[in-house]
């Protein structure tokens, strides 16, 4: 796994730096000076060596565009991709798998079959989509329709233009909503798929059947039995996705305009700012390969068959 | 065959507790209705060891699930199966799952996936008690580490705190059955309970649950196709065909003097030492989308008229058993082995 | 009295009676099929696989006799509606409406159809050619290929997908020894080449999972025992019954790349815009009027996109339920 971080850190350098040098457009002495305020002087290894020593000592450095600390404003995106993350993935996997659940009880009834059908369009219905839609109808024609000055559902932003900074949590969750809705749509569809697939597996087995045989209740059959071992492989898959939500949200993020990890990816990318990208790639790859670990070890907890 | 015939039998058992009546057991298919079970009577007294026997598809399974209202709800059974003066078929879900696991309990062919794989011996044998008696935790807890000892599982007590994956297959079947007795049940149902394990271990399975009729006096219903098992442990034997029982008789007698043409197929199959080629019995068990009229034997039996394809043979007194063929008087059937 | 081998001999002896079907006839009732033909069977038997198809492939005749079903060039710009130069609902004239440049949005849905199509198709082909190249034979030797198979799969598999394609991108971009196989960064080879690179990963794991488990079956030994060797048992054996993973995946990388691509397009990163366009650049072009009310830029090719991304991931599932017996699923 190390192997990973390794090579992933060495690929990021490899066009990031290059992108970088094309791009400051000024004479050649400039440019020299510009390579060396932002480490870009030796050969590639000697400037990963470089960087990783100032990042392991938590010297993140400054970016290149507008020379702000690094660190502050990660930290920031960090914390809004969590907060919208959270919100999303909260509502999106609860209610996805409840309709799984019930889906896959009364299988092939009008309630299955319409369920399959909007977990199919959700997913088929790219985010961008969905997210444009999205803003159309609640921040364009709500204001139209309901005659309201401003909109009903701010399509952008995580606090309106003009906020002093101030935690306001009523306001922050009505700017969650739209782009929470975006990816929750995308979870519910998932994970109501996922859910109702391994249910439905889990369904036709023997161990159901003594379960019966032994007289106990059908609701006791179904939560203690049958979910107890449907679960087991979604949230394997629950905790990965998890670890890729931070870097995974980019282009809801951009389309709202909403500051979190993905949007100030984009933003660092197109200004080839490596100081910025550098620490985001680090993050972004603990994170999968915190939660790929997470997943590792609570699918061992929860079947016991899998353990060494 | 060595083996000698069970030798534990005893007087004959008279207390009917379980009387099945023509049961009808049929699944709707896209290509029409499987007809499973086709009138099939039954009957189980206190104490007894029925085995029931016949061919993959003869419905010999099928009978039970059915009366234990496990099938799939699509399902249509039709005919009365009682157990004392409780109606099964047709009767509220409740009704059924009281009975289950308290009165009548089965245990199946394959121990590994017949027990969930996820959860530890202990509860899923404390469930079973639980469901049908107000029993406290560690109460419950206690009497699965007996029930343990009792089928004769060494180190009970840190078993339960083991996975089914972490027992050989002729242990996960002694749980099983640890679990299926755990409420002292009327009727233990056992559907091929040996099939899946090997034939050492068949023997041990099976002297288990000879022990548990004779020591808590509990019916067993012995589902197999093996004949070697009928002849260890039954008392009572009843043969089913394509969803009918053709010959029932006591082991003895079935073994002595078989009164219908497929029990005799069937010994006549058995293996037997010094035979160069073995002898099965031709052709294939009927499609149960479309049985053929008459005896469902007829396009096997070396002996079918044109009277076996006239009408549904029905079980009647031939010598010491009850037998279904037409034509049993005129035919001298001589013992096989 | 009948003794036993008079019983004997007549067990013996094929005794078939009234009613029992000769082998002849039960043959001939049940034609020997392929597992390819059953599968071929199951999936038009699948009613909304067939509708899926058919919309499919209307779109897609629509979109390949582009020059007699649009109605306008792909840069003709029309003539103004009421004055207005730019931005014109839909009306006889632009069905659906037009950009701002007055250009008619209908024919440049088609026009973009094409591009995207076409993409999609290419680099789902080549993506699937390699892929199950790759996955085949690593799966079938495993030992040092397949573990740099999975080890480099994982890797990339584990970013997200849009910080992938973007650095690739860059890179390909930048490594001017490529520039023969990519082409110019704006071109459409570029963004083919782009996608595939990055696609085939997919379909080689799926694949390597497949002829993994298709390796154990007794007709694998069977072949080895009578001496076939490695490329042919891979190339005869597995790829072949490997073909229903296979087909599905093809028409996920369809659905993939054309999602790539349109992502790409929206942001930016896609083709030129000047002479060419595509459905993601179409719907990116929208991105800023919708607020402003110019609902038609985002609905029309929105909905002809999704349309045609749903037709295809239907008979995609159709195709996945036709080659799995097990799925237990009567009619949809």
């Amino acid at each position: 796994m190390t192997f990973l971080v390794f090579v992933a850190i060495r690929v990021g350098t490899d066009p990031v730096a290059r992108y970088t040098r094309i791009n400051a457009r000024a004479s050649a002495a400039k440019i020299q000076q510009y390579k060396e305020a932002n480490g870009l002087v030796g050969t590639i290894p000697e400037q990963y060596v470089r960087w990783l020593w100032k990042f392991v000592r938590f010297d993140w450095g400054v970016s290149i565009k507008g020379r702000v600390p690094v660190w502050p404003s990660i930290k920031d995106a960090l914390s809004n991709t969590l907060i919208l993350g959270a919100f999303a993935s909260v509502i999106g996997i609860t209610v996805g798998l409840g309709i799984g659940i019930v889906a896959s009880l009364k299988q092939y009834s009008k309630f299955d079959s319409l369920s399959s059908a909007g977990a199919f369009i959700g997913l088929s219905i790219p985010p961008y989509i969905s997210a444009i839609l999205l803003q159309l109808v609640f921040a364009y024609y709500f204001t139209k329709w309901f005659g309201l000055d401003k909109p009903f559902l701010p399509p952008s932003g995580v606090y309106p233009p003009g906020h002093d900074g101030s935690f306001d949590p009523v306001l922050r969750l009505k700017h969650l909503i739209l782009p929470g809705t975006v990816v929750a749509i995308q979870t519910i569809a998932v994970y109501s798929r996922y859910m109702r697939a391994s249910l439905l597996e889990v369904k036709n087995s023997d161990y159901l059947r003594t379960a019966r045989a032994k007289g106990i209740s059908e609701t006791r059959v179904i939560v203690r039995h049958a979910l107890r071992n449907a679960l087991i492989p979604i949230v394997t898959v629950a905790a990965i996705d998890m670890g890729a939500i931070i870097g995974g949200l980019i282009i809801t993020e951009r389309i709202f305009e909403y500051k979190g990890m993905g949007d100030f990816f984009l933003t660092a990318f197109t200004n080839g700012d490596f100081p910025q990208l550098m620490p985001w790639m680090v993050l972004v790859v603990a994170s999968l390969i915190l939660f790929n670990l997470i997943a590792d070890i609570t699918y061992a907890f929860l079947d016991p068959r899998i353990r060494l | 065959m060595s083996e000698t015939i069970n030798e534990t039998v005893r007087e004959t058992f008279t207390d009917t507790i379980f009387d099945i009546r023509d049961l009808r057991i049929s699944f709707p298919s896209p290509n029409g209705d499987v007809q499973a079970v086709r009138g099939v009577d039954l009957l189980v007294h206190k104490g007894e060891m029925l085995a029931v026997v016949g061919e993959s598809g003869s419905g010999k399974s099928v009978t039970f699930l059915g009366v234990m209202g496990l099938l799939s709800p699509s399902t249509v059974i039709t005919g009365s199966a009682k157990l004392g003066t409780t109606e099964l078929i047709g009767a509220t879900a409740k009704t059924v799952r009281r009975v289950r696991g308290r009165k009548i309990a089965m245990i199946f062919q394959d121990p590994l996936s017949a027990l969930n794989p996820v959860q530890r011996i202990g509860p899923q044998i404390v469930e079973m008690i639980r469901s049908h008696d107000e029993m406290s935790k560690s109460a419950a807890e206690s009497k699965a580490i007996d029930l343990l000892d009792l089928v004769g599982i060494p180190q009970p007590k840190a078993r339960t705190k083991q996975y089914p994956h972490e027992f050989s297959g002729g242990m996960r079947q002694r749980v099983m059955i640890a679990m299926a007795i755990a409420n002292d049940p009327e009727v233990l149902i056992a559907d091929e309970p040996t099939t899946a394990l090997d034939v050492t271990v068949q023997a041990q399975i099976l002297e288990v649950i000879q022990r548990i009729q004779h020591e808590l006096n509990t019916a067993v219903v012995l589902i197999t196709h093996d004949l070697g098992v009928v002849a260890r442990v039954a008392d009572r034997v009843q043969v089913m065909y394509a969803g009918r029982a053709v010959e029932r008789a006591d082991v003895m007698t079935l073994f002595d003097d078989p009164t219908h043409p497929y029990t005799v197929g069937l010994l006549q199959s058995l293996p037997r030492s010094g035979q160069d080629r073995l002898t099965p019995i031709i052709g294939t068990p009927p499609n149960m989308l479309r049985p053929p009229s008459g005896c469902a034997f007829r396009p096997r039996c070396a002996f079918a008229t044109d009277v076996c394809a006239s009408e549904l043979p029905e079980l009647r007194p031939f010598h010491n058993s009850q037998t279904a063929c037409l034509r049993v008087e005129e035919l001298d059937l001589e013992p096989v082995l | 009295m009948t003794d036993i081998s008079e019983f004997e001999a007549a067990i013996t002896k094929p005794h078939v009676p009234n009613g029992e079907p000769t082998a002849d006839e039960v043959n001939a009732l049940v034609d020997s099929v392929s597992p390819s033909r059953l599968a071929l069977r199951r999936f038009l038997r699948h009613r909304v696989a067939m509708a899926a198809l058919i919309i499919f492939v209307v779109i897609a005749l629509i979109i390949i006799f582009a020059p007699i079903t649009t109605r306008y060039g792909e840069i003709e710009i029309l003539p103004p509606v009421d004055g207005k130069r730019s931005f014109n609902p839909p009306s006889a004239k632009a069905w659906f409406g037009t950009d701002e440049l007055n250009r008619d949005l209908y024919s440049r849905v088609i026009w973009g159809g094409r591009v995207s199509l076409f993409i999609g198709l290419t680099v789902a082909l080549f993506a699937s050619m390699i892929g199950t190249l790759v996955g085949a034979v690593a799966g079938y030797r495993g030992g040092l290929i397949d573990d740099m198979l999975m080890r480099t799969t994982d890797l990339f598999l584990a970013f997200p997908t849009l910080v992938l394609l973007l650095v690739v991108r860059n890179l390909f971009d930048q490594l001017s020894w490529l520039n023969w196989l990519v082409g110019d960064l704006k071109s459409i080879r570029f963004i083919i080449v782009l996608l595939v690179a990055l696609s085939w990963m997919s379909v080689a794991r799926i694949v390597r999972g497949t002829v993994l488990s298709l390796k154990e079956r007794e007709f694998v030994e069977a072949s080895i025992a009578l001496g076939s060797s490695a490329p042919r048992i891979v190339v005869r054996h597995l790829i072949p019954n490997a073909i229903g993973p296979i087909i599905v995946s093809l028409t996920t990388s369809i659905v993939g790349a054309i999602v790539a691509e349109s992502t790409l397009a929206f942001f930016g990163f896609g083709i030129d815009p000047v002479y060419k366009t595509s459905w993601g650049g179409l719907l990116g072009a929208s991105k800023g009027q919708v607020l402003t009310g110019k609902w038609w830029l985002l609905v029309f090719p929105g909905v002809v996109f999704v349309i045609t991304i749903m037709c295809i991931n239907f008979i995609g599932d159709a195709f996945r339920d036709a080659f799995d017996p097990k799925q237990g699923q009567a009619r949809r």
